[in-house]
């Protein structure tokens, strides 16, 4: 069923939208329109529809458009023209109050820089949507503490956002919007501004939060990773228009004319996949005179894995020890685990591209750590995990 | 050829003006003048009515209990033990009054006008003009219309006071609210958030240490303004001053002066610890 329908929007920006309309009709282009009336094109004729418990994403470079049109379906912005029809009513012709009910009752939104409260603390936060309504305290305190323990903040109602990282920060924005369980969730690169590991971890926490709560999600992201994952369908757009809208797939495999496929080309999979948005976090790591082979082999039990990054205090990288030599190290009693250790191994740099990690990873039993400029680990990738990224991205392996 | 330009009747004109407004303001003024008059002898009264010395002890408590800070306390206690010392206490209390009665208003028309500016940008284009030449006519110049209003006496200084030093409380206020973040704003926006919630639950508690600011702000330049007051009326230290130049006795108008200068750093240190808050 379609929750959100979008005909023909646009969003003109200036003094003079009319004029500037009229020439958007006679298929003026952006520039043109703002070297002659100064107005600024924000979102030209888009149409499409969000079904119910769907995500859809509306991916595009920066200057698209697209954030612009996230905030014209809760009228942050005033559309020009156009309609939004959420759940049946027209959202343009609610007045001032309607419209505030409406966004109480329909929309969560979650903000690219969290957009957190600073003089408020973390529970009182994810209270706001419910003072606003004026929900009951006790009531409210309940469902901002169910909210966090959904996002894996429990027990940090009490601290203030800056006493938090960003992925946390940003999973408080996330509680804010599931507090009120809102039918649609609006999400203007809601991971954007966080490190890519942790922007990876809450890809997938989204994903699995919304297995269970199915919401009708509009996710914004100029990251064609992001939007492969997440989107059920995808909205490309390109100065302010749409320039296609499908499925992962389609997008990949059925660009719809030139500039798509471009796009699709720029972001050929193992090119554009880089050992940042493959890697892992490292199950465990030994470090170097701290830990003996009986406690490596410990971490590698519990781990079930056969081998461990050996790091110095400082969390650079100095070697790798595989379980057959550290049971050998145990037998013979030795106390110290640097005979074990291999230091001649393969490292890569964040933004070494998949295409080179192939070749790498075929004379090799270990797995590769991606290290920054001062030889710190910051992830690994293991074979399985190349394989898979690609796969999931629908690329030939 | 001796042709001369008519003078342009500008002196006359403003004087037709205040006589109009005195004429037919007389509710405000009067409004004003009881508001003002009471505020000061309430507050004379009660600090007059304990003994100097628990005053002070009572006073270095207040500072001590509001900034928590050592080096201000011990020169709350000393500064105003001074001040006893020198004979100068009533003068103090008077001059405090009327700095807080002063200011009390000020704040409480600024800081309204100041929200209205930040959320109306009309208004602030309107009031802005107003408040530069408000903070650039010389002190003086104030006394002049206090005077038709409310003749000689500390009301008309408490009002040239008020005028005097409430454009930095309506600066700061306007300033503080327009510097919320704008995405705060939207966030509360896209929760639902009506104008008054957005204001209460978000902008003011956001800018509440630069409206701090300037209450500091305003206090300071009430505190400027006693010495001028004291030529139409008001007691208190600047009388003490002003009194002293006129007999042309440099050390008791030091002796003034140098309260003034207590009084001021003590009123500042306590504010700014407020405003950071």
């Amino acid at each position: 069923m379609e929750k959100i329908i979008l005909k023909n929007v646009s969003k003109v920006f200036g003094d003079n939208p009319r004029k500037a309309m009229a020439m958007l009709k006679e298929g003026k282009g952006k520039d043109e329109i703002q070297a002659k009336t100064g107005s600024v094109v924000g979102v030209n004729n888009v149409s499409f529809n969000v079904n119910e418990g769907e995500i859809v994403v509306v991916m595009g470079l920066s200057g698209s458009g697209k954030s612009t049109l996230v905030r014209c379906i809760n009228r942050l912005f005033e559309p020009t023209s156009g309609e939004i029809i959420v759940d049946g009513q027209d959202v343009t012709k609610l007045n001032t109050g309607q419209l505030r009910e409406f966004r109480r009752e329909k929309f969560g939104m979650v903000f690219q820089n969290f957009a957190l409260f600073p003089h408020r603390t973390v529970v009182h936060n994810v209270e706001f949507g419910l003072e606003i309504q004026n929900a009951d305290k006790t009531v409210r305190r309940e469902k901002a503490d169910k909210a966090l323990e959904l996002v894996g903040l429990k027990g940090w109602g009490e601290k203030y956002p800056s006493e938090l990282s960003g992925g946390m920060q940003q999973r408080v924005g996330l509680a804010r919007a599931l507090a009120l369980d809102p039918d649609i969730l609006l999400m203007d690169e809601a991971f954007s501004a966080l490190d890519p590991l942790i922007r990876r971890d809450m890809q997938d926490e989204l994903i699995s939060l919304q297995q269970s709560m199915r919401k009708t999600i509009v996710f914004i992201s100029h990251d064609l990773d992001e939007a492969l994952k997440l989107g059920d369908r995808i909205v490309l757009m390109k100065d302010g228009a749409v320039v296609q809208i499908g499925t992962p797939e389609d997008i990949l495999m059925k660009p719809s004319n030139e500039y798509v496929a471009k796009f699709v080309e720029e972001v050929d999979i193992t090119k554009v996949l880089t050992a940042e948005s493959i890697m892992k976090k490292s199950q465990d790591v030994a470090y170097l005179n701290t830990d003996g082979p009986r406690a490596a082999m410990r971490k590698m039990k519990n781990n079930a894995i056969a081998s461990l990054f050996v790091l110095d205090k400082e969390g650079r990288v100095h070697g790798i020890v595989f379980a057959d030599e550290v049971a050998k190290l145990i037998e013979k009693g030795e106390k110290n685990l640097e005979p074990a250790i291999i230091k001649d191994i393969a490292k890569v740099k964040p933004d070494t591209p998949a295409s080179e990690l192939f070749p790498l990873m075929q004379g090799i039993s270990h797995p590769v750590a991606v290290v920054d400029e001062n030889n710190k680990l910051k992830g690994i990738i293991v074979k399985g995990l190349l394989m898979a990224a690609i796969a999931e991205r629908g690329g030939n392996v | 050829m001796n042709f001369e330009l008519p003078r342009i009747p500008l002196g006359e004109g403003i004087e037709a003006v205040l006589d109009f407004l005195v004429k037919h303001l007389a509710f405000a003024t009067k409004a004003f003048s009881t508001v003002a008059d009471q505020g000061i002898r309430v507050m004379e009264a009660a600090m007059m009515a304990v003994h100097p010395v628990l005053m002070i002890i009572l006073l270095t408590g207040i500072v001590f209990y509001l900034t928590r800070q050592r080096g201000v306390t011990v020169f709350t206690f000393l500064g105003m033990g001074l001040i006893w010392n020198l004979g100068l206490w009533s003068a103090t209390v008077s001059t405090l009054s009327l700095v807080l009665v002063a200011t009390l208003i000020a704040i409480s028309i600024g800081i309204p006008i100041g929200i209205f500016c930040a959320l109306n940008s009309h208004a602030y284009s309107a009031v802005r003009p107003v408040l530069d030449f408000m903070q650039t006519l010389p002190a003086f110049v104030y006394l002049i219309p206090a005077i038709p209003f409310f003749g000689l006496g500390r009301v008309a200084a408490i009002f040239a006071t008020v005028i005097f030093s409430m454009p930095p409380s309506i600066r700061f206020t306007t300033l503080g609210i327009k510097q919320v973040p704008r995405e705060l704003v939207e966030c509360a926006d896209a929760f639902g958030a009506d104008r008054w919630q957005k204001l209460f639950k978000i902008q003011l508690p956001l800018a509440k240490s630069t409206i701090m600011g300037g209450v500091n702000q305003t206090i300071m330049l009430a505190l400027s303004m006693v010495v001028i007051a004291a030529m139409i009326g008001a007691r208190g230290l600047g009388g003490e001053v002003w009194r002293a130049i006129q007999r042309l006795q440099p050390g008791a108008g030091f002796e003034a002066g140098i309260g003034i200068v207590i009084v001021a750093i003590i009123l500042d240190r306590v504010l700014q610890k407020l405003a950071k808050q």
